[in-house]
């Protein structure tokens, strides 16, 4: 499984994290600190695998955003490029041309997307046009309920 | 800005979204840390406020900004119950962003999640799947064993009736719950068999992530699914042979996500099973041959076929084609391609050595490559490729290699040359070469037993002791900064710098060296400042070894002995003091004292590439149990004398090399004359009384030394056949109330016609002073025969001293 997904840009600014184990904020804090210093430290044209601790780290860049993410032994590096790629196109779809300001501004909105795509550090879904499909119709959910629900919580 | 499709939709979900935007835009507007955290601390009262009122419909998005602030790295714990009551409330944007705020807030280590363990089990009931799919998510990443055992009998419900979309996010539930609570397997271990018959690929692919999971955690379990291999195979032909489907494809694989998942439950139901490898067979080759690796997809599904077929018990023609695959690799432009292909051939190096040994050359080729991460998978490669037969070649690349290599991989690549030097050396000329090669290149980066190991070699390569003591000069007077490389150099020079004055020599070009040549560069290594304390501990014994191995400039040597018995350094200052003494009160003894070193004794295990440690393992084993308490290394003769003669002796290294800190003069306190010659095979030797004499095998027996409660002795063996005798074992009986210690024997072997013998020192103990007797029994081979004999001593003769 995948242990974390991070979103940083080239300055080590983070744009989205997404754990999907158990860890203290302290210990998020230098997991992300390493991870930021030692991807925004690589030559251009290296390899996208790292090793760090007991964990099998793979990036990549898109423009000026890091996507990097954690795994574990068994998990297959090079199918991890493309689900990193998939999450880049699901992205560019839903935005149109995705650019890091969308994420930045939109950061709900690149979580929403993601929950449809991955869960508990797995793959949930395959299909390029599934997820957007469900992204629409929450969409719609999201204001037919808001019409019908207008009653107050409590 | 992008347009963004809920904000099109309606102005009342337009307002809100932009004053979140409204406090990003801010927040990154501000100049300074300072500003910013000026910004957010103003943001913060004001959210904190919200949430104190009551329901303003502002909820969701004070906080959504929350979160935003959070993920800028401020704490925004005081937003945990907010995201609790925001869960419950009954509008879908709130819920929405409750959940995502339980997410990233809530672990299940605070209290607060516990709460919201009842809305999710309403949710989970919703009859909304949006609804239900924000709880399933939620459980998924963040719930506790506690929540996961309340609610997974819904989740099984869920897995069995309910829509694909729903389905396939219980799946992935489900996993996360059998990963807290391993004993819930069971309980979904049904659905998880019949979701197999799904045609939805999210669906399938949840069902296979979780049979995995099933599986890895229970045997039983993972029997059972073996039954489901041939409609896993069905499935896998299926997604092989499909035609192009747009929703699944990716650069020509259909679905390479769900292929991947399938391949790797294939290998745990094949491993160590051999019907269910069968099974797989056709459909591996399959896969192996049709699918297309020029882009990463299909790159992606062969490495997991061949990490599969690797690892199942598959026919030797499909594990070749494996391994070609993986050689293929190694050939691709695509860095991350050769990478993957050595990670790969380093987990079957030792079980398909020859297959991988094929590809020897590309592999050394990697060793050249740019990136760092291919360069250290590359090294680990080629230090498991190491064989007789390709030693010299590939030491050769190596060194290489260590000349450029990148500073974090240069110890581990020096041990790697030394252990493999050690195995394979060709020569003992090659060995010392390499090794000074690597002192020389990267003297910096070597462990500390390097010198030791490396001075004990040179003392066995004895017809090699002059062609060493050259070379060694020779790179002393070059550069003198490597402190490892300095040191063994000294040792040389102080043991056998008779042969380096002597300026003849068969294996290299002799250099004309004087006396006062020799003197120079160990006086400059003393007075370097560049020496550490340990070198020029080395340069002052050597300079004093010398005083017996030239003839004229003895007097330059007392003189900087004499100097260094005022030096500051108090390891320095004593063995200067004991040199002078040597000089002085004890010059008939210092001949004897400084003669040469014996050879040292080794003992350490081998262990070849290729070949499983467990037979070598063994073999070690039985050479070692001598049915005698080993306290130290065998061979470590001096040192054993030192203890004897009551000295207190150094300490012995723990190492699995058996050496001393060369020179006999490095003792312990007071330079006590008896410790300084405690080392030593010294005349006169004391009487030995002959115990045993049959089949040329002589058993001699001396008293090394004797007090009122104990006494040790030695036993010496010799031959006087023409063949040598092997497999000397003794074995020793003393009367009840005395307490026998053996040491270890010299060894096992006793050359011929008396060209070698073997010593063992036995300690007795004898606190209530009977009369000491002793019987011994003799094992060895002779001839190929075994003999063993019995002997009894009643008597000792008087000790040396």
């Amino acid at each position: 499984m995948m242990r974390f997904l991070l979103l940083f840009s080239r300055q080590g600014k983070l744009r989205l994290q997404k754990w999907f184990i158990t860890v203290t904020e302290r210990e998020k804090k230098k997991m992300i600190r390493d991870m930021t210093l030692m991807v925004l430290a690589r030559p251009p044209r290296s390899c996208n695998f790292l090793h760090w601790r007991d964990l099998k780290i793979v990036y990549k860049r898109y423009a000026s955003l890091y996507f990097c993410c954690g795994l574990e032994e068994h998990d297959n590096e090079l199918l991890t490029l493309e689900i990193l790629h998939r999450y880049v196109e699901l992205l560019d779809k839903y935005f149109g041309n995705v650019c890091e300001l969308d994420i930045i501004f939109n950061f709900e909105k690149a979580y929403f997307i993601l929950d449809e795509f991955l869960m508990g550090g797995e793959i949930l879904e395959t299909s390029k046009t599934a997820v957007g499909t469900a992204m629409e119709e929450a969409a719609t959910l999201q204001e037919t309920m808001e019409e019908y629900m207008s009653k107050p919580t409590f | 800005m992008v347009m963004n499709i809920s904000m099109s939709c309606s102005t009342r979900a337009m307002s809100p979204s932009v004053r979140l935007q409204e406090m990003i835009r801010v927040i990154r507007g501000a100049r300074t840390q300072g500003e910013e955290r000026g910004v957010i601390q103003r943001e913060c009262a004001a959210i904190r406020a919200q949430f104190r009122q009551a329901d303003n419909g502002t909820r969701s998005h004070n906080l959504a900004k929350l979160l935003y602030v959070h993920m800028l790295g401020y704490p925004a714990h005081f937003g945990q119950m907010e995201c609790v009551r925001l869960i419950a409330s009954p509008r879908y944007n709130e819920k929405r962003v409750g959940y995502l705020g339980a997410m990233m807030l809530l672990d299940e280590k605070q209290d607060a999640s516990l709460l919201i363990t009842n809305s999710i089990k309403n949710d989970l009931s919703h009859n909304s799947q949006y609804v239900q799919s924000l709880a399933l998510c939620t459980l998924a990443c963040m719930g506790s064993a506690e929540m996961c055992r309340d609610l997974a009998p819904e989740i099984d419900r869920l897995l069995r009736a309910s829509n694909s979309y729903i389905k396939k996010k219980a799946a992935l539930c489900a996993v996360h719950i059998v990963r807290k609570v391993p004993d819930l397997g069971e309980l979904f271990t049904p659905a998880a068999r019949s979701l197999l018959c799904e045609k939805n690929h999210g669906v399938l692919h949840g069902a296979v992530v979780l049979i995995t999971e099933l599986c890895e955690r229970n045997p039983d379990t993972l029997e059972q699914f073996r039954k489901v291999v041939p409609e896993l195979v069905q499935i896998m032909k299926g997604l092989v042979m499909s035609g192009y489907s747009p929703e699944h494809n990716v650069a020509g694989i259909s679905d390479p996500f769900l292929q991947v998942r399938i391949l790797r439950l294939l290998r745990i139901l094949g491993r160590n099973n051999d019907t269910a490898s069968d099974a797989m067979n056709d459909l591996l080759a399959q896969v192996a041959t049709n699918t297309d690796s020029s882009k990463t997809a299909g790159s992606a599904v062969l490495y997991e076929t061949v990490l599969t077929v690797m690892d199942i018990k598959s026919e030797s023609g499909l594990r070749v084609l494996a391994v070609n695959i993986l050689g293929r690799f190694l050939l691709n432009n695509d860095r991350n391609i050769r990478y993957i292909s050595m990670t790969s051939l380093q987990k079957i190096v030792q079980t398909d050595h020859n297959a991988v040994q094929r590809h020897r050359g590309t592999i050394v080729d990697c060793l050249k490559d740019q990136d760092a991460s291919v360069k250290r998978r590359a090294l680990e490669l080629s230090l498991a490729l190491v064989s007789a037969v390709n030693i010299r070649s590939l030491m050769k690349e190596l060194l290489l290699f260590l000349s450029s290599c990148p500073p974090e991989l240069r110890a581990h690549t020096t041990s790697g040359i030394f252990n493999a030097a050690e195995r394979y050396a060709p020569s003992q000329r090659w060995h010392i070469d390499t090794i000074l090669h690597v002192l020389t290149t990267a003297g910096g980066d070597v462990r500390d037993e390097t010198v030791p190991n490396l001075i004990q070699l040179i003392t066995t390569a004895t017809e090699l002791h002059c062609y060493t003591v050259h070379k060694l000069y020779r790179a002393l007077i070059t550069d003198i900064s490597v402190q490892s490389l300095v040191q063994v150099a000294c040792w040389c020079i102080g043991e056998y710098g008779d042969l380096l004055l002597r300026g003849e020599c068969e294996e290299t070009e002799p250099v004309q060296v004087t006396e006062d040549d020799v003197l120079d560069a160990l006086e400059t290594v003393l007075q370097s400042h560049m020496s550490s304390p340990a070198t020029r501990g080395f340069a002052l014994t050597a300079t004093m070894k010398l005083s017996t191995r030239i003839t004229h400039n003895v007097d330059r040597i007392r003189s900087i002995v004499s100097i260094y018995g005022s030096c500051i350094d108090v390891e320095l200052q004593q063995r200067a003091v004991e040199y002078n003494a040597l000089f002085k009160k004890y010059d008939h003894m210092r001949a004897a004292v400084l003669e040469r070193m014996p050879v040292i004794d080794k003992s350490s295990p081998g262990h070849t590439n290729g070949e499983s440690a467990g037979g070598i393992k063994e073999l070690e084993q039985t050479k070692l149990t001598q049915e005698v308490v080993l306290p130290k290394d065998p061979g470590n003769q001096v040192c054993d004398l030192l203890d004897l003669l009551g000295g207190s002796g150094e300490p012995v290294p723990s190492s699995g090399l058996s050496h001393t800190v060369p020179g006999p003069a490095t003792s312990t306190s007071g330079g006590d004359l008896l410790d300084l010659l405690g080392g030593l095979d010294v005349s006169p030797a004391p009487p030995s009384v002959k115990v045993y004499e049959k089949n040329g095998v002589t058993l001699k027996l001396q008293t090394d030394s004797q007090t009122d409660t104990g006494m040790t002795i030695t036993l010496t063996a010799t031959n006087s056949t023409d063949g040598d005798i092997t497999s000397l074992t003794l074995q020793a009986a003393v009367p009840k109330s005395v307490q026998l210690q053996m040491k270890a024997p010299s060894g096992d072997v006793i050359p011929a016609r008396g060209l070698g013998l073997v010593t063992q020192t036995v300690l007795l103990n004898n606190p209530n002073k009977v009369s000491l007797k002793m019987r011994v029994r003799v094992c060895y081979s002779s001839q190929g025969a075994v003999c063993q004999d019995t002997v009894q001593i009643d008597s000792f003769p008087s000790p040396a001293w």
